[in-house]
Protein backbone atom coordinates (compact mmCIF):
# COMPACT_ATOMS: atom_id res chain seq x y z
CA UNK A 1 0.00 0.00 0.00
CA UNK A 2 2.66 2.50 1.12
CA UNK A 3 5.04 1.55 -1.65
CA UNK A 4 2.26 2.00 -4.17
CA UNK A 5 1.65 5.51 -2.90
CA UNK A 6 5.29 6.43 -3.11
CA UNK A 7 5.35 5.08 -6.65
CA UNK A 8 2.33 7.15 -7.63
CA UNK A 9 3.78 10.24 -6.04
CA UNK A 10 6.99 9.71 -7.98
CA UNK A 11 5.04 9.33 -11.20
CA UNK A 12 3.13 12.48 -10.55
CA UNK A 13 6.29 14.41 -9.82
CA UNK A 14 7.94 13.09 -12.95
CA UNK A 15 4.92 14.05 -15.03
CA UNK A 16 4.55 17.51 -13.55
CA UNK A 17 7.78 18.69 -11.95
CA UNK A 18 6.26 22.13 -11.47
CA UNK A 19 3.28 20.92 -9.48
CA UNK A 20 3.39 24.07 -7.38
CA UNK A 21 1.63 26.00 -10.12
CA UNK A 22 -1.12 23.45 -10.63
CA UNK A 23 -4.49 25.17 -10.51
CA UNK A 24 -5.64 24.56 -6.99
CA UNK A 25 -9.28 23.97 -7.81
CA UNK A 26 -8.57 20.92 -9.89
CA UNK A 27 -8.35 18.36 -7.13
CA UNK A 28 -11.57 19.62 -5.62
CA UNK A 29 -13.56 19.27 -8.77
CA UNK A 30 -12.52 15.72 -9.43
CA UNK A 31 -15.49 13.78 -8.13
CA UNK A 32 -15.55 10.04 -7.90
CA UNK A 33 -19.23 9.58 -7.04
CA UNK A 34 -22.27 11.04 -8.72
CA UNK A 35 -23.73 14.00 -6.92
CA UNK A 36 -27.47 14.26 -6.57
CA UNK A 37 -29.46 17.37 -5.84
CA UNK A 38 -30.29 18.18 -2.24
CA UNK A 39 -34.01 17.75 -2.87
CA UNK A 40 -33.76 14.30 -4.39
CA UNK A 41 -31.30 13.35 -1.66
CA UNK A 42 -33.84 14.33 0.95
CA UNK A 43 -36.50 12.39 -0.87
CA UNK A 44 -34.38 9.26 -0.74
CA UNK A 45 -33.69 9.89 2.92
CA UNK A 46 -37.37 10.37 3.69
CA UNK A 47 -38.17 7.08 1.97
CA UNK A 48 -35.45 5.32 3.96
CA UNK A 49 -36.71 6.78 7.21
CA UNK A 50 -40.14 5.31 6.62
CA UNK A 51 -38.68 1.84 6.92
CA UNK A 52 -36.10 2.29 9.63
CA UNK A 53 -36.49 -0.38 12.27
CA UNK A 54 -36.35 0.42 15.99
CA UNK A 55 -33.42 -1.31 17.61
CA UNK A 56 -34.35 -4.02 20.14
CA UNK A 57 -34.63 -2.82 23.75
CA UNK A 58 -36.52 -4.60 26.56
CA UNK A 59 -35.78 -8.04 25.20
CA UNK A 60 -32.02 -7.59 24.90
CA UNK A 61 -31.09 -5.31 27.78
CA UNK A 62 -29.28 -7.18 30.52
CA UNK A 63 -31.46 -7.90 33.57
CA UNK A 64 -30.14 -5.67 36.34
CA UNK A 65 -31.48 -4.99 39.81
CA UNK A 66 -31.89 -1.31 38.88
CA UNK A 67 -34.54 -1.54 36.21
CA UNK A 68 -36.06 -4.85 37.33
CA UNK A 69 -36.71 -3.43 40.82
CA UNK A 70 -38.15 -0.28 39.29
CA UNK A 71 -40.44 -2.30 37.03
CA UNK A 72 -41.53 -4.47 39.95
CA UNK A 73 -42.21 -1.34 41.99
CA UNK A 74 -44.68 -0.24 39.37
CA UNK A 75 -46.24 -3.68 38.89
CA UNK A 76 -46.75 -4.09 42.64
CA UNK A 77 -48.28 -0.61 42.80
CA UNK A 78 -50.78 -1.62 40.13
CA UNK A 79 -51.57 -4.88 41.94
CA UNK A 80 -52.08 -3.16 45.28
CA UNK A 81 -54.13 -0.20 44.12
CA UNK A 82 -56.04 -2.34 41.58
CA UNK A 83 -56.84 -4.86 44.31
CA UNK A 84 -58.02 -2.08 46.60
CA UNK A 85 -60.28 -0.62 43.91
CA UNK A 86 -61.75 -4.01 43.00
CA UNK A 87 -62.42 -4.94 46.61
CA UNK A 88 -63.76 -1.47 47.45
CA UNK A 89 -66.21 -1.45 44.55
CA UNK A 90 -67.25 -5.04 45.26
CA UNK A 91 -67.81 -4.11 48.91
CA UNK A 92 -70.02 -1.20 47.85
CA UNK A 93 -71.97 -3.38 45.43
CA UNK A 94 -72.23 -6.30 47.88
CA UNK A 95 -75.58 -5.34 49.52
CA UNK A 96 -77.23 -4.92 46.12
CA UNK A 97 -75.82 -8.14 44.70
CA UNK A 98 -76.33 -10.14 47.87
CA UNK A 99 -72.61 -10.90 48.39
CA UNK A 100 -71.13 -11.31 51.85
CA UNK A 101 -67.87 -9.38 52.01
CA UNK A 102 -68.06 -8.26 55.67
CA UNK A 103 -65.04 -9.00 57.83
CA UNK A 104 -66.86 -11.67 59.86
CA UNK A 105 -67.95 -13.74 56.87
CA UNK A 106 -64.51 -13.38 55.20
CA UNK A 107 -62.76 -14.50 58.40
CA UNK A 108 -65.14 -17.41 58.70
CA UNK A 109 -64.57 -18.42 55.07
CA UNK A 110 -60.79 -18.25 55.30
CA UNK A 111 -60.72 -20.09 58.63
CA UNK A 112 -62.19 -23.13 56.92
CA UNK A 113 -59.26 -23.33 54.45
CA UNK A 114 -56.38 -25.76 54.94
CA UNK A 115 -53.16 -24.27 56.34
CA UNK A 116 -51.20 -24.32 53.06
CA UNK A 117 -53.95 -22.41 51.25
CA UNK A 118 -54.02 -19.78 53.99
CA UNK A 119 -50.25 -19.35 53.91
CA UNK A 120 -50.16 -19.17 50.10
CA UNK A 121 -52.93 -16.59 49.93
CA UNK A 122 -51.28 -14.46 52.59
CA UNK A 123 -47.88 -14.75 50.91
CA UNK A 124 -49.35 -13.68 47.54
CA UNK A 125 -50.83 -10.55 49.09
CA UNK A 126 -47.87 -9.85 51.36
CA UNK A 127 -45.17 -10.00 48.66
CA UNK A 128 -46.32 -7.00 46.59
CA UNK A 129 -47.19 -5.06 49.73
CA UNK A 130 -43.82 -5.47 51.44
CA UNK A 131 -41.85 -5.00 48.24
CA UNK A 132 -43.61 -1.76 47.46
CA UNK A 133 -43.27 -0.60 51.06
CA UNK A 134 -39.57 -1.29 51.47
CA UNK A 135 -38.65 -0.18 47.96
CA UNK A 136 -40.60 3.02 48.63
CA UNK A 137 -38.09 3.85 51.38
CA UNK A 138 -35.34 3.55 48.79
CA UNK A 139 -37.16 5.95 46.50
CA UNK A 140 -37.66 8.42 49.37
CA UNK A 141 -33.92 8.34 50.01
CA UNK A 142 -33.23 9.04 46.32
CA UNK A 143 -35.67 11.94 46.35
CA UNK A 144 -33.47 13.71 48.90
CA UNK A 145 -30.36 12.83 46.91
CA UNK A 146 -28.98 10.01 49.05
CA UNK A 147 -27.65 6.61 47.97
CA UNK A 148 -26.83 7.16 44.32
CA UNK A 149 -23.51 5.37 44.17
CA UNK A 150 -23.65 2.29 41.95
CA UNK A 151 -22.52 -0.08 44.69
CA UNK A 152 -25.05 1.40 47.13
CA UNK A 153 -27.88 1.05 44.61
CA UNK A 154 -27.09 -2.62 44.00
CA UNK A 155 -26.72 -3.37 47.72
CA UNK A 156 -29.94 -1.63 48.76
CA UNK A 157 -31.76 -3.26 45.84
CA UNK A 158 -30.92 -6.78 46.90
CA UNK A 159 -31.53 -5.82 50.53
CA UNK A 160 -35.08 -4.87 49.54
CA UNK A 161 -35.57 -8.25 47.84
CA UNK A 162 -34.30 -10.10 50.90
CA UNK A 163 -36.39 -7.96 53.25
CA UNK A 164 -39.48 -8.60 51.12
CA UNK A 165 -39.06 -12.35 51.38
CA UNK A 166 -38.29 -12.25 55.10
CA UNK A 167 -41.21 -9.98 55.99
CA UNK A 168 -43.67 -11.85 53.74
CA UNK A 169 -42.65 -15.20 55.23
CA UNK A 170 -42.93 -13.83 58.76
CA UNK A 171 -46.34 -12.35 58.03
CA UNK A 172 -47.60 -15.47 56.24
CA UNK A 173 -46.53 -18.07 58.78
CA UNK A 174 -46.49 -16.33 62.18
CA UNK A 175 -49.54 -14.09 62.00
CA UNK B 1 1.96 17.81 -2.14
CA UNK B 2 1.14 19.38 1.19
CA UNK B 3 1.23 22.83 -0.32
CA UNK B 4 -1.16 21.76 -3.09
CA UNK B 5 -3.55 20.47 -0.50
CA UNK B 6 -3.38 23.70 1.47
CA UNK B 7 -4.02 25.69 -1.69
CA UNK B 8 -6.98 23.46 -2.49
CA UNK B 9 -8.45 24.10 0.89
CA UNK B 10 -8.01 27.84 0.46
CA UNK B 11 -9.62 27.69 -2.96
CA UNK B 12 -12.60 25.67 -1.74
CA UNK B 13 -13.30 27.89 1.21
CA UNK B 14 -13.11 30.98 -0.96
CA UNK B 15 -15.49 29.58 -3.55
CA UNK B 16 -17.82 28.14 -0.94
CA UNK B 17 -20.12 31.15 -1.05
CA UNK B 18 -20.64 30.98 -4.82
CA UNK B 19 -20.74 27.18 -5.09
CA UNK B 20 -24.21 26.04 -6.16
CA UNK B 21 -26.16 24.01 -3.62
CA UNK B 22 -25.94 20.99 -5.92
CA UNK B 23 -22.32 20.48 -4.95
CA UNK B 24 -22.82 20.97 -1.26
CA UNK B 25 -23.03 17.73 0.64
CA UNK B 26 -26.26 17.47 2.56
CA UNK B 27 -25.82 15.90 5.98
CA UNK B 28 -29.53 15.49 6.38
CA UNK B 29 -29.50 14.40 9.99
CA UNK B 30 -27.81 17.64 11.03
CA UNK B 31 -28.95 20.38 8.66
CA UNK B 32 -32.44 19.08 8.10
CA UNK B 33 -33.61 18.99 11.71
CA UNK B 34 -37.26 19.54 10.87
CA UNK B 35 -37.62 16.49 8.70
CA UNK B 36 -37.64 14.02 11.55
CA UNK B 37 -40.92 14.67 13.28
CA UNK B 38 -43.66 14.25 10.67
CA UNK B 39 -41.84 11.50 8.82
CA UNK B 40 -41.25 9.35 11.85
CA UNK B 41 -44.91 9.72 12.73
CA UNK B 42 -45.99 8.84 9.22
CA UNK B 43 -43.51 6.01 9.21
CA UNK B 44 -45.01 4.53 12.33
CA UNK B 45 -48.45 4.70 10.76
CA UNK B 46 -47.30 3.15 7.48
CA UNK B 47 -44.98 0.54 8.88
CA UNK B 48 -46.46 -0.33 12.27
CA UNK B 49 -44.01 -3.17 12.79
CA UNK B 50 -41.17 -0.73 13.30
CA UNK B 51 -39.78 -2.78 16.16
CA UNK B 52 -39.35 -5.73 13.86
CA UNK B 53 -37.63 -8.37 15.93
CA UNK B 54 -34.32 -9.35 14.36
CA UNK B 55 -33.98 -12.76 12.74
CA UNK B 56 -32.11 -14.87 15.30
CA UNK B 57 -28.54 -15.96 14.58
CA UNK B 58 -29.65 -19.59 14.37
CA UNK B 59 -31.37 -18.75 11.08
CA UNK B 60 -28.54 -16.75 9.52
CA UNK B 61 -25.15 -17.76 8.21
CA UNK B 62 -21.91 -17.67 10.17
CA UNK B 63 -18.98 -15.88 8.58
CA UNK B 64 -15.71 -17.50 9.58
CA UNK B 65 -12.09 -16.45 9.73
CA UNK B 66 -10.37 -17.05 6.39
CA UNK B 67 -7.42 -19.14 7.53
CA UNK B 68 -7.65 -20.23 11.16
CA UNK B 69 -4.41 -21.54 12.64
CA UNK B 70 -4.13 -24.65 14.81
CA UNK B 71 -4.01 -22.95 18.21
CA UNK B 72 -6.68 -20.43 17.26
CA UNK B 73 -8.91 -19.10 20.03
CA UNK B 74 -12.15 -18.85 18.11
CA UNK B 75 -14.92 -16.70 19.56
CA UNK B 76 -18.33 -16.04 18.06
CA UNK B 77 -19.81 -12.56 17.78
CA UNK B 78 -23.47 -12.11 16.93
CA UNK B 79 -23.96 -8.68 15.41
CA UNK B 80 -27.19 -6.83 14.59
CA UNK B 81 -27.41 -6.07 10.87
CA UNK B 82 -29.89 -4.05 8.88
CA UNK B 83 -29.35 -2.69 5.41
CA UNK B 84 -31.35 0.40 4.32
CA UNK B 85 -30.87 -0.58 0.69
CA UNK B 86 -33.26 -3.48 1.29
CA UNK B 87 -35.76 -1.40 3.25
CA UNK B 88 -38.44 -4.01 3.72
CA UNK B 89 -36.09 -6.73 4.90
CA UNK B 90 -36.01 -7.65 8.56
CA UNK B 91 -32.97 -6.91 10.69
CA UNK B 92 -30.89 -10.01 11.37
CA UNK B 93 -28.25 -11.28 13.74
CA UNK B 94 -25.16 -12.12 11.72
CA UNK B 95 -22.53 -14.36 13.31
CA UNK B 96 -18.79 -13.93 12.89
CA UNK B 97 -16.06 -16.18 14.19
CA UNK B 98 -12.80 -14.51 15.04
CA UNK B 99 -9.43 -15.78 16.25
CA UNK B 100 -8.79 -13.85 19.47
CA UNK B 101 -5.03 -14.35 19.04
CA UNK B 102 -5.13 -12.15 15.96
CA UNK B 103 -7.59 -9.63 17.40
CA UNK B 104 -6.93 -6.70 19.69
CA UNK B 105 -8.24 -6.76 23.26
CA UNK B 106 -11.27 -4.51 22.82
CA UNK B 107 -14.65 -5.03 21.19
CA UNK B 108 -13.89 -2.19 18.79
CA UNK B 109 -10.78 -4.07 17.65
CA UNK B 110 -12.99 -7.05 16.86
CA UNK B 111 -15.44 -4.88 14.90
CA UNK B 112 -12.65 -3.18 12.96
CA UNK B 113 -11.07 -6.54 12.22
CA UNK B 114 -14.37 -7.92 10.93
CA UNK B 115 -14.77 -4.86 8.72
CA UNK B 116 -11.19 -4.97 7.44
CA UNK B 117 -10.74 -8.66 6.89
CA UNK B 118 -14.05 -10.51 6.83
CA UNK B 119 -17.04 -8.38 5.91
CA UNK B 120 -16.50 -4.81 4.66
CA UNK B 121 -20.24 -4.14 4.64
CA UNK B 122 -20.44 -4.05 8.44
CA UNK B 123 -21.23 -0.46 9.45
CA UNK B 124 -20.54 1.26 12.77
CA UNK B 125 -19.36 4.62 14.07
CA UNK B 126 -15.92 4.92 15.59
CA UNK B 127 -13.31 7.55 15.89
CA UNK B 128 -10.87 7.98 18.76
CA UNK B 129 -10.65 4.36 20.02
CA UNK B 130 -9.85 5.64 23.53
CA UNK B 131 -13.22 6.55 25.02
CA UNK B 132 -13.22 10.30 24.50
CA UNK B 133 -15.30 10.79 21.35
CA UNK B 134 -18.32 8.66 22.24
CA UNK B 135 -18.88 7.50 18.66
CA UNK B 136 -18.75 3.76 19.26
CA UNK B 137 -21.54 3.62 21.84
CA UNK B 138 -23.50 0.39 21.41
CA UNK B 139 -25.17 -2.37 23.35
CA UNK B 140 -22.59 -5.09 24.04
CA UNK B 141 -23.70 -8.25 25.85
CA UNK B 142 -26.85 -6.49 27.00
CA UNK B 143 -25.25 -3.36 28.42
CA UNK B 144 -24.71 -0.01 26.73
CA UNK B 145 -21.06 0.91 26.60
CA UNK B 146 -18.31 2.18 24.35
CA UNK B 147 -16.91 -0.58 22.18
CA UNK B 148 -13.42 0.90 22.54
CA UNK B 149 -13.53 0.65 26.35
CA UNK B 150 -15.13 -2.80 26.48
CA UNK B 151 -12.78 -5.76 26.72
CA UNK B 152 -13.63 -8.90 24.78
CA UNK B 153 -14.38 -11.58 27.40
CA UNK B 154 -11.64 -14.16 26.90
CA UNK B 155 -13.85 -17.22 27.46
CA UNK B 156 -14.19 -18.66 23.99
CA UNK B 157 -17.37 -20.59 24.82
CA UNK B 158 -19.34 -17.47 25.69
CA UNK B 159 -20.73 -15.86 22.57
CA UNK B 160 -20.84 -12.08 22.45
CA UNK B 161 -23.83 -10.18 21.17
CA UNK B 162 -23.60 -6.67 19.80
CA UNK B 163 -26.68 -4.51 19.21
CA UNK B 164 -27.01 -0.82 18.41
CA UNK B 165 -28.15 1.53 21.18
CA UNK B 166 -31.59 0.29 22.30
CA UNK B 167 -34.88 1.77 21.05
CA UNK B 168 -33.38 4.07 18.44
CA UNK B 169 -34.22 4.29 14.75
CA UNK B 170 -31.52 2.45 12.85
CA UNK B 171 -29.76 4.11 9.94
CA UNK B 172 -27.69 1.02 9.14
CA UNK B 173 -26.33 -1.92 11.15
CA UNK B 174 -24.96 -0.46 14.40
CA UNK B 175 -25.56 3.18 13.47
CA UNK B 176 -28.58 4.74 15.22
CA UNK B 177 -30.24 8.00 14.21
CA UNK B 178 -29.23 10.50 16.91
CA UNK B 179 -31.16 13.47 15.51
CA UNK B 180 -33.57 13.74 18.44
CA UNK B 181 -30.80 13.33 20.99
CA UNK B 182 -28.80 16.21 19.54
CA UNK B 183 -31.87 18.38 19.18
CA UNK B 184 -32.62 17.80 22.84
CA UNK B 185 -29.06 18.73 23.73
CA UNK B 186 -29.44 21.97 21.81
CA UNK B 187 -32.72 22.70 23.58
CA UNK B 188 -31.04 22.99 27.01
CA UNK B 189 -28.79 25.79 25.70
CA UNK B 190 -25.50 24.19 26.65
CA UNK B 191 -23.44 27.38 26.87
CA UNK B 192 -22.73 30.14 29.37
CA UNK B 193 -25.54 32.71 29.46
CA UNK B 194 -24.56 36.03 31.05
CA UNK B 195 -25.51 39.62 30.50
CA UNK B 196 -23.27 41.34 33.05
CA UNK B 197 -19.56 41.65 32.38
CA UNK B 198 -16.99 40.37 34.84
CA UNK B 199 -16.43 42.94 37.62
CA UNK B 200 -12.75 43.47 36.81
CA UNK B 201 -13.21 43.16 33.06
CA UNK B 202 -11.22 39.95 32.89
CA UNK B 203 -12.40 36.30 32.76
CA UNK B 204 -15.50 35.15 34.60
CA UNK B 205 -13.86 33.65 37.63
CA UNK B 206 -15.27 31.31 40.25
CA UNK B 207 -14.11 29.96 43.58
CA UNK B 208 -12.48 26.58 43.87
CA UNK B 209 -15.60 25.29 45.65
CA UNK B 210 -17.85 26.44 42.82
CA UNK B 211 -15.53 24.86 40.27
CA UNK B 212 -15.62 21.62 42.21
CA UNK B 213 -19.39 21.41 41.68
CA UNK B 214 -18.76 20.90 37.96
CA UNK B 215 -16.57 17.83 38.48
CA UNK B 216 -18.43 14.74 37.35
CA UNK B 217 -20.56 16.86 35.01
CA UNK B 218 -18.25 18.40 32.46
CA UNK B 219 -16.61 15.04 31.63
CA UNK B 220 -19.70 13.79 29.82
CA UNK B 221 -18.93 12.95 26.19
CA UNK B 222 -22.57 12.69 25.04
CA UNK B 223 -22.27 9.10 23.85
CA UNK B 224 -25.97 8.53 24.70
CA UNK B 225 -25.26 5.24 26.49
CA UNK B 226 -27.19 6.43 29.56
CA UNK B 227 -30.15 7.93 27.71
CA UNK B 228 -30.71 4.81 25.65
CA UNK B 229 -30.42 2.55 28.70
CA UNK B 230 -33.35 4.35 30.34
CA UNK B 231 -36.77 2.67 29.91
CA UNK B 232 -38.44 6.06 30.46
CA UNK B 233 -36.44 7.42 27.53
CA UNK B 234 -37.40 4.38 25.44
CA UNK B 235 -41.11 5.08 25.84
CA UNK B 236 -41.04 8.91 25.84
CA UNK B 237 -38.11 9.79 23.66
CA UNK B 238 -39.86 12.73 22.02
CA UNK B 239 -40.74 14.55 25.25
CA UNK B 240 -38.42 13.33 28.00
CA UNK B 241 -34.94 14.79 27.73
CA UNK B 242 -33.11 11.74 29.03
CA UNK B 243 -30.23 11.40 31.51
CA UNK B 244 -27.40 12.65 29.28
CA UNK B 245 -29.13 15.89 28.34
CA UNK B 246 -30.35 16.48 31.89
CA UNK B 247 -26.82 15.97 33.19
CA UNK B 248 -25.70 18.65 30.76
CA UNK B 249 -28.58 20.86 31.83
CA UNK B 250 -27.45 20.50 35.44
CA UNK B 251 -23.88 21.27 34.42
CA UNK B 252 -25.12 24.78 33.51
CA UNK B 253 -27.60 25.09 36.36
CA UNK B 254 -24.79 24.32 38.81
CA UNK B 255 -22.36 26.74 37.18
CA UNK B 256 -21.86 29.77 39.44
CA UNK B 257 -21.00 31.98 36.43
CA UNK B 258 -24.27 31.36 34.63
CA UNK B 259 -27.01 33.94 35.15
CA UNK B 260 -29.99 32.16 33.56
CA UNK B 261 -30.41 29.55 36.29
CA UNK B 262 -34.08 30.38 36.87
CA UNK B 263 -34.88 30.27 33.15
CA UNK B 264 -33.13 26.94 32.81
CA UNK B 265 -35.13 25.49 35.69
CA UNK B 266 -38.31 26.99 34.29
CA UNK B 267 -37.76 25.25 30.96
CA UNK B 268 -37.66 21.89 32.75
CA UNK B 269 -40.70 22.60 34.91
CA UNK B 270 -43.31 20.46 33.15
CA UNK B 271 -44.48 16.90 33.45
CA UNK B 272 -42.32 15.48 30.67
CA UNK B 273 -38.89 17.12 30.26
CA UNK B 274 -37.52 16.25 33.69
CA UNK B 275 -40.11 14.39 35.72
CA UNK B 276 -40.26 11.33 33.49
CA UNK B 277 -37.20 10.28 35.47
CA UNK B 278 -38.46 7.63 37.88
CA UNK B 279 -35.03 6.95 39.40
CA UNK B 280 -34.62 3.67 37.56
CA UNK B 281 -30.85 4.29 37.72
CA UNK B 282 -29.85 2.29 34.64
CA UNK B 283 -28.09 5.48 33.52
CA UNK B 284 -25.51 5.63 36.30
CA UNK B 285 -25.07 1.88 36.13
CA UNK B 286 -24.12 1.94 32.46
CA UNK B 287 -22.11 5.19 32.07
CA UNK B 288 -18.79 4.21 30.45
CA UNK B 289 -17.16 7.31 31.91
CA UNK B 290 -18.24 6.50 35.47
CA UNK B 291 -20.41 9.60 35.84
CA UNK B 292 -23.68 9.73 37.74
CA UNK B 293 -26.51 11.24 35.66
CA UNK B 294 -29.13 9.99 38.15
CA UNK B 295 -27.55 12.06 40.90
CA UNK B 296 -27.48 15.12 38.65
CA UNK B 297 -31.18 14.67 37.88
CA UNK B 298 -31.94 14.28 41.59
CA UNK B 299 -30.04 17.52 42.24
CA UNK B 300 -32.10 19.33 39.59
CA UNK B 301 -35.31 18.02 41.15
CA UNK B 302 -34.13 19.12 44.59
CA UNK B 303 -33.07 22.55 43.37
CA UNK B 304 -36.51 23.00 41.81
CA UNK B 305 -38.41 21.73 44.84
CA UNK B 306 -36.55 23.84 47.40
CA UNK B 307 -36.45 27.22 45.66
Amino acid sequence: MASQRVFQLGLRRAAAPSFMIQPAGRMVQRRLANTISKESGEEILAKQRLHRPVSPHLSIYKPQITWYASGLNRVTAVILSGGLYIFGIAYLAAPTLGWHLESQSLVAAVAAWPLWAKATAKFTVAMPFFFHCVNGLRHLAWDVGVGFKNATVVRTGWTVVAATFALSAYYSFFH
Amino acid sequence: MASTRALCRLATSRTAAVRPAVFARGFASVSDTKARDPISKAGEALAPDASRAPIPESKTSTVKEAAPTKDAKMKTFHIYRWNPDEPTSKPKMQSYELDLNKTGPMMLDALIRIKNEIDPTLTFRRSCREGICGSCAMNIDGVNTLACLCRIPTEEKKESRIYPLPHMYIVKDLVPDMTIFYKQYRSVKPYLQRSTPAPDGREYRQTKEDRKKLDGLYECILCACCSTSCPSYWWNQEEYLGPAVLLQSYRWIADSRDEKRAERQDALNNSMSLYRCHTILNCSRTCPKGLNPALAIAEIKKSMAFT
